[in-house]
């Protein structure tokens, strides 16, 4: 971690945390499998059996079988991209802005009692209502989409480190004070690495609500994306491309979710918490 | 030496904390400050660590007026408070940021093994015990080889057993470079086996009620007749400090004068 102080790791004698035990490793994430799969594999069996046709809401393999056919005609990767790259544009937009503005009105008093009304007014808008208003500022292309997630990214991110810096521990900071760090090296050494676990957080729920408004903004009139294969799904009744697009979504949203913890774990390694339990 | 002169506090919401502190504290001495709850003890700490500034008087150090936290003056409070983002190795270093990698990791590496905690420097905050924890924060506050070095009720939260190692061990850190220690207490025993002075004060508001010199050599006995005197004579103190009939006065005391008990 960038803010520790380089100092020496002596041999630890002590006992290694033991390894967790290799079913476990891999018994986890199976279970968490176990639901879904047999849903599908349940369906799957409905509709061979003659059961139900399967017509409106298609078996597995259908679904399956329409991500192949876009994969193979090139037309998934054109609409991933490009819903990637707004959810991307948006989510960087956002961050940089909830990050920026939260640590501001966290930080300074003053800002906060100047901003914070403000902002907390604006997130009382449902995000949605903006769309009209940023298709005529910022036209029906690119720019508006972006925006909109921009919106939706930005308010967690904001209160999360708004809330993450209020909540830091007086004592931590006395300790601070006791070293007689300068401002910038408070920051660095006491307010970052203890706000980072509530950042996390907020950047994973951030995310979580730009996938959701990468939906909306995609719904409201594109030609390509995710969102599209939805609404052309609807419009052209192809219930097994609306499911694909589905799918697609969720490993998106979950598969992102997962570079964010994977990529805080390391510097997280140090917190004694719940979730930790059976970690290490 | 530390000099406090008619150190008052009174806080922003009108409670009058302290009032009229005063005493001469010579360099490598060791106070025990005991009282009960209310008396003041953490105030007149915070004030003479500089975390807090006095409303009335002065604390001064060297002749240096003390207002902020200052290099020489060293805090060790009631809980370890470790940042949980470091190790203990990195904890201990926290206050050698200004100085050369390998100077500090020389100064780390031997505080570590001076408080028996070598094996743990990779180790995270939350994988100690209470005692070890503490020790980690006497480390952390030693190794910058402060003057003068404040204790906040440091032995407060551990168990009797882990109380009585880390006074003698604290004896034995304060023996390296003797500091002036600082210590404030609610705990007789403790003051008596540590400290040259007690100061026993009174509260509503804070002040000091008698002062008590242990004249007792190092290392004491706890179980001494010598040592069951002098805690005795705390603890008459401290129940005349809490009864308001009797008149504040500052009495100088010390083991031969004749015992008015």
């Amino acid at each position: 971690m960038a803010m520790t102080v380089d100092v020496p790791v002596l041999k630890q004698t002590a006992v290694p945390p033991a390894a967790p035990a290799r079913s476990s490793r891999y018994a986890r994430p199976v279970l968490g499998l176990v639901l879904p799969v047999a849903l599908a594999l349940g369906w799957e069996l409905v509709v061979s059996l003659g059961y139900s046709n399967g017509r409106l809401v298609p078996p597995p393999s259908k679904v399956f079988e329409t991500i192949i056919e876009l994969a193979k005609s090139g037309e998934l990767s054109r609409h991933i991209l490009a819903t990637l790259w707004r959810v991307g544009a948006g989510f960087a937009l956002g961050v940089v802005a909830g990050t920026i503005m939260g640590a501001i009105s966290g930080y300074w008093d003053f800002a906060k009692r100047l901003l914070d009304p403000t902002v907390q007014a604006l997130r009382a808008i449902p995000s949605l209502a903006w769309v009209p208003l940023f298709v005529l500022w910022l036209g029906i292309f690119e720019t508006s989409k972006v925006a909109l997630i921009a919106v939706g990214v930005f308010f967690p991110i904001y209160l999360g480190v708004m809330g993450a810096i209020l909540s830091v521990d007086r004592k931590i900071v006395e300790v601070g004070r006791v070293f007689r760090l300068s401002g910038p090296a408070m920051i660095r050494r006491i307010l970052l690495p203890a706000v980072l676990p509530a950042y996390v957080v907020a950047l994973r729920v951030g995310l979580g609500l730009g996938w959701m408004f990468v939906v909306a903004a995609e719904l409201i009139g594109a030609s390509e994306g995710l969102g599209y294969l939805l609404l052309d799904g609807q419009q052209l009744g192809k219930p097994a491309q609306i499911l694909a697009a589905i799918v697609i979504f969720a490993i998106l949203g979950k598969l992102t979710d997962w570079l964010i913890e994977v990529a805080a774990a390391p510097l997280l390694r140090w917190q004694d918490a719940f979730g930790a339990r059976g970690g290490q | 030496m530390l000099a406090l002169k008619e150190v008052g506090k009174t806080y922003p919401n009108g409670v009058h904390a302290l009032e009229r502190f005063s005493a001469e504290i010579a360099p490598g001495e060791i106070i025990a400050i005991i009282g009960g709850s209310g008396c003041g003890k953490s105030t007149l700490l915070r004030a003479i660590a500089g975390l807090d500034h006095a409303s009335t008087g002065s604390v001064t150090l060297d002749n240096a007026v003390i207002t902020s936290p200052h290099a020489k003056i060293g805090i060790i409070f009631q809980e370890p408070r470790l940042l949980p983002w470091l190790s203990v190795a990195d904890n201990i270093g926290f206050g050698l940021a200004d100085l050369p990698a390998e100077a500090r990791r020389a100064r780390v590496v031997a505080a570590l093994a001076r408080v028996g905690l070598a094996d743990k420097a990779a180790a995270w905050p939350r994988e100690l015990s209470g005692g070890q924890a503490q020790r980690v924060a006497i480390a952390r506050a030693l190794v910058p080889q402060p003057e003068v070095l404040l204790l906040d009720e440091p032995f407060s939260a551990l168990d009797a057993f882990t109380r009585r190692d880390l006074q003698d061990h604290l004896l034995d850190l304060w023996a390296d470079t003797r500091p002036t220690l600082i210590l404030v207490t609610h705990d007789v025993d403790e003051a008596v086996v540590l400290a040259d002075r007690v100061l026993v004060m009174r509260p509503r508001p804070g002040r000091l009620f008698e002062e008590i010199t242990i004249n007792l050599a190092r290392p004491r006995d706890r179980k001494s007749e010598l040592f069951d005197t002098f805690k005795r004579r705390v603890l008459t103190a401290l129940d005349r400090s809490l009864d308001r009939s009797v008149r504040d006065v500052t009495d100088k005391s010390s083991a031969g004068e004749a015992m008015w008990w």
